[in-house]
């Protein structure tokens, strides 16, 4: 089985290294620094955060390139970056580059409105984002060796987040329930290869480490995502966006450690600052909406 | 049956519980100090050495866990190797200092060079954990630049030591809680059995 090879596994290894961490978007090398420093177990490299590409709009497209090369020179750890949806000549810089991971991401605009990139042809890994289950399996079958719940990306708003979140465990606890004759017309209906619709049936998980990302603003939304059974988090304008950046890095680091322990959770969230302002994601327009992008 | 313990604050201890308890122990994740009285050793994982020293320290775990390691078996892969060592470089950040080695980070380069390898065992390790070749996955690893004289080299890799002893404490530059062979654990488990008879 594809997921099984040697290349695949080291794909998937360092998505298992990351578990339990926050990965963190920056846009410079001092905002690198921070993160590192606060105990982010990665940075995602941009241009803009979500927020700001939300605002300014625009066609939003790969960093430049001085820009990430300046973050992986500032910092020890995985630095990731983002192509846009179906980009694979963007995936191929990135990898000449040698950045860590690529995030073909919903949060740029799509370059192609029916194929994502066949990220099997490429040695850096990918991580892909996905609301529900069906589109966690395309994306693993094209080869993505770790998903990340979608949410609403720079919105400040957690809601997105846990609807996909459940939406992914609420499906995959119904598919290890099923008959073993109705698994094919189930893999028919979720749109996803077989062969993978066997195996989270069996082993009740997705063969990939699934992180959450999308909203996340404060160590709250962190435990929240975590105790939904999110194996790592992503948090994008939540940390630049509020009042004390450093401060809430790390009080978002220690509640992903700690997700499980109130009074651990209580002291990340004392003497924090004010968060990002968030929006009322039900009230965004669908053409304002992030995570609709991708098939 | 031996409990020990993984510490849990970042990284894959979850893929170490697992091989653990395949290899016939009892596991306990570990995330604050007055945890560490209930194990009798103690398994740092892979993840990222920066993260796992902000929380050490920040939650006050830093000092206990060194004060832990002169007394019972540490076992540390990849991240966990790093804090164990007595020198970290490249760039220099602070460590455990419990094991008399050098250790240069992220030294193969970047994810690109993170590779699956299979390894002839060293005559100790066939000696004391069984024959035949070892896989090894190395992530984004580090290398061990230099052993002091205590130290005891029971893999290579390239001409360098990627899994070594000394004393209570043994460290591996590679995850063998990703791949099936136990050997590694089940090495790990005769250095708490053999502690546990020194400390009786």
């Amino acid at each position: 089985m594809m997921f099984l090879d040697d290349a695949f596994r080291v794909k998937v290894g360092l998505a298992e290294m990351l578990k339990g961490g926050v990965i963190m978007d920056v846009t410079n090398a001092e905002q690198a620094k921070i993160a590192e420093r606060a105990g982010a177990v990665a940075v995602m490299a941009l241009e803009r955060v979500p927020a700001d590409i939300r605002r300014e709009g625009g066609v939003a497209r790969m960093a430049p390139i001085r820009k990430i090369r300046e973050i992986m020179e500032a910092v020890s750890i995985p630095v990731m970056a983002k192509c846009r949806i179906g980009h694979f000549a963007e995936a191929q810089i990135l990898e000449a580059l040698g950045v860590d991971y690529i995030d073909e991401s919903e949060v740029l605009t799509p370059a192609d409105e029916e194929h994502h990139v066949d990220k099997r042809a490429f040695k850096v890994p990918f991580v892909c984002g996905a609301r529900n289950l069906g589109e966690a399996l395309r994306r693993i079958a094209e080869g993505a060796a770790m998903i990340r719940t979608k949410g609403e990306a720079g919105s400040g708003n957690v809601v997105e987040a846990v609807r996909h979140l459940r939406a992914i465990q609420r499906e995959i606890r119904q598919l290890t329930v099923l008959g073993k004759e109705e698994r094919a017309a189930e893999a028919k209906r979720l749109g996803a290869p077989l062969e993978l619709v066997e195996w989270v049936a069996e082993h009740g998980k997705l063969p990939v480490p699934n992180f959450s990302a999308g909203g996340i603003a404060t160590p709250a939304d962190a435990a929240l995502v975590m105790q939904l059974g999110a194996e790592a988090v992503f948090v994008g304008s939540g940390i630049f966006k509020s009042e004390d950046p450093e401060a809430r890095a790390r009080a978002i680091v220690k509640a992903v450690t700690y997700y499980n322990d109130p009074q651990k959770l209580l002291e990340a969230s004392e003497e924090l600052g004010m968060g990002m302002p968030g929006l009322d994601v039900a009230r965004l327009p669908e053409s304002e909406r992030l995570a609709v992008r991708g098939w | 049956m031996k409990t020990v313990g993984v510490l849990a604050l970042q990284g894959d201890f979850e893929a170490h519980a697992r091989a653990l308890q395949e290899a016939g122990a009892q596991t306990r994740l570990v995330r604050k100090a007055s945890e560490l009285a209930q194990v009798e050793a103690l398994v740092i994982p892979g993840g990222e050495s920066t993260t796992m020293l902000r929380l050490l320290e920040d939650e006050g775990l830093f000092e206990p866990l060194r004060e832990f390691g002169r007394e019972r078996p540490i076992f540390g892969t990849c991240a966990g190797a790093i804090l164990l060592a007595s020198d970290v470089f490249r760039p220099a950040q602070p460590a455990l200092g419990l094991m008399d080695i050098a250790v240069e980070r992220n030294a193969y380069g970047r994810q690109i060079e993170s590779r699956v390898v299979r390894l002839q065992p060293e005559p100790e390790f066939v000696r004391e954990a069984g024959d035949g070749e070892l896989e090894a996955v190395f992530i984004r690893a580090p290398i061990i630049r230099r052993t002091g004289p205590g130290v005891r080299v029971l893999l290579r890799y390239l001409g360098d030591p990627v899994l070594v002893a000394e004393g209570l404490h043994m460290a591996a530059t590679f995850h063998p809680e990703l791949s099936a062979d136990r050997r590694v654990h089940r090495l790990f488990l005769r250095l708490v059995e053999q502690n546990k008879v020194r400390a009786e």
